[in-house]
């Protein structure tokens, strides 16, 4: 290996972007913490160094591109992976048409539905961890926080934070970029299960202090 | 303060959310004059709206009187009156919405209700010298992650259950420990865990930004309920593994929004091992840790105040016709007109 350059230093791990064996590959090392007590530190990174790989390859048998793993050295917390090339999803949203943004947040969706069907949850759904690459296919990075899952709480959770993302960074399209989120996700799932998923996640926001008021003039005085 | 004699203009803010009665004395350009916070302590079990709400109405008298006295400002001097219009538990809002529309009618002066969680924003800003910060906002009633963006905070992640601090609450009442005036059961928490050291494998929640509390509670107190283990020991594992949560999706929305300010806020805001981590984790990033002064931590006066002032003097004002109080109203539903 050799010119590894960092090119993300993000919260739990810093990218870098490396030749290895003539291949264009990104190297992941997750970073201790110190804020968290060491005990505690190891058994996340571990757990989830080894398990992001595991999701990255079975979301591609559910038909959700997902970069090639490489290698995983669990004792340095690294996995290497293929770079794909691309531009994240966070930076195109503000810069496409509004059918085009459409199209491809249906796919996004799409992709979401074939991941819940499988029974898999990517557990932190950002535009930033969506890579729209060749062929216009949308690849999904970032499993650290993923689960093999069917539960029906678990899937509207994973939606709950597609929208809670697009809510926060892309607030101008939020509505329309989830609402095609979820015809997608029909379009894979089904009507009547997409249906069950959005009433679960509005039963999740109703749980907690998500929504402004639970019943029409329940808190005017 | 005492004697000063008042020029400028001034804000009284009522502060009722929960279990504490607080009110705070304002000047226009942020001088905090007076905070005076008188809480209610259940004889038992969590709080109980319409008592805590009773409470309210009985100390609101000596409290205002009080928080006048200390700035040494008399009811004419006041030209604004805030409250805190929600988010919090019905009783109590009102009974702070009704103080406040008395004041502002009797003295012929504006009201402006203010939200709760902007209100821990602001007077952490005000207090702790930030601008434009990622907060961690950790209270009884709340577990927010927010930052500014476009006119609003907007919430990058928040509980999808139990808030920090009602996690703690419930633990201590669980393992019978005892809410001591002055004390509370988050401290009590803290006391234990400090001497505790031993850290027992606890579930770690963390959804993308989110988090959920409710499983590490339930966990912690069948641990505790087991006696296999000190409860210091417990308190310990509780601690460090909630406040790693919180820390990490602090953490992941510092590098999200790519800002250089971390503010913790709130009244777990208090305690020094979530100062700490907080703290090592904006070092991580190069962002400078804003802890808010304990005694703006709590719920206060004050900071209902402060931010009645940035409203009221960016166009924001609440007729009484229209002051019906907002039990559920979004940190990231209000308008921020003055981070402009």
């Amino acid at each position: 290996m050799n010119r590894a350059v960092l090119i993300k230093k993000g919260a739990e791990a810093s990218l870098y972007l490396a030749d290895w064996h003539d291949r264009k590959v990104i190297l992941k090392k997750r970073l201790a913490k110190e804020y968290r007590p060491r005990q505690l530190d190891t058994r996340i990174r571990a757990y989830r160094t080894v398990h992001e790989p595991q999701l990255l390859h079975e979301a591609k048998k559910a038909g959700v591109p997902t970069p090639i793993v490489f290698l995983v050295d669990v004792k340095d917390d690294t996995i290497i992976m293929e770079y794909i090339e691309g531009k994240q999803v966070k930076q195109l949203v503000g810069k496409l048409s509004k059918s085009k943004r459409r199209q491809l947040c249906f796919k996004i969706g799409a992709s979401i539905g074939l991941l819940h069907e499988y029974g898999i949850v990517h557990g932190d759904l950002t535009t930033s961890n969506m890579i729209l690459g060749r062929a216009g296919k949308v690849f999904f990075v970032d499993f650290g926080l993923g689960e093999k899952t069917s539960e029906l709480e678990a899937k509207a959770v994973d939606l709950h934070l597609m929208k809670r993302a697009l809510q926060s960074t892309h607030f101008q399209f939020a509505e329309e970029c989830m609402s095609s989120v979820i015809d997608g996700y029909a379009s894979k799932v089904g009507v009547e299960v997409s249906r069950r998923v959005c009433e679960k996640i509005g039963e999740i926001e109703r749980r907690g202090r998500y929504v402004a008021e639970r019943r029409e003039n329940h808190g005017q005085e | 303060m005492k004697g000063k004699k008042p020029t400028g203009a001034y804000c009284l803010g009522i502060e009722s959310t929960a279990d504490d009665f607080s009110v705070g004395l304002s000047s226009f350009d942020g001088e905090i004059l007076a905070n005076v916070v008188d809480a209610y302590v259940p004889p038992e079990g969590g709080i109980h709206p319409r008592e805590a709400a009773r409470h309210h109405a009985e100390v609101a008298g000596m409290v205002l009187e009080a928080a006048l006295k200390t700035s040494g400002l008399g009811p004419k001097d006041l030209s604004l009156i805030a409250f805190s219009l929600g988010p919090g538990l019905g009783p109590c809002l009102r009974t702070g919405a009704t103080v406040a529309r008395g004041l502002a009618s009797y003295l012929h002066v504006p009201l402006v209700g203010v939200n709760h969680c902007v209100a821990h924003i602001e007077i952490g800003k005000l207090e702790a010298a930030a601008k434009d910060p990622v907060t961690l906002y950790v209270s009884g009633g709340n577990t927010i992650v927010a930052a500014y963006d476009s006119g609003r905070y907007r919430v990058f992640g928040e509980t999808l259950d139990i808030a920090l601090g009602n996690c703690l609450d419930v633990f201590a009442r669980e393992a019978g420990l005892r809410q001591k005036l002055g004390l509370p059961f988050g401290a009590v928490v803290e006391r234990l865990a400090g001497e505790g050291g031993e850290l027992i494998s606890l579930p770690y929640s963390v959804k993308g930004m989110d988090l959920s509390l409710s499983g590490l509670l339930t966990a912690a107190v069948c641990l505790m309920r087991s006696g296999r283990h000190r409860l210091e020991d417990v308190c310990y594992s509780l601690q460090e593994t909630a406040f790693s949560m919180v820390t990490e999706v602090t953490e992941r929305a510092l590098a999200h929004t790519e800002k250089d300010e971390v503010l913790l806020t709130g009244g777990v805001a208090a305690n020094k091992r979530l100062q700490m981590m907080i703290g090592s984790m904006a070092k991580d990033h190069d962002a400078s840790f804003k802890p808010v002064p304990g005694r703006f931590a709590i719920d206060n006066g004050a900071m209902v105040a402060w931010t009645g002032v940035l409203a009221y003097t960016h166009g924001v004002e609440t007729p009484v016709e229209s002051s019906a109080v907002k039990l559920r109203w979004r940190l990231d539903e209000v308008e921020i007109p003055w981070m402009q």
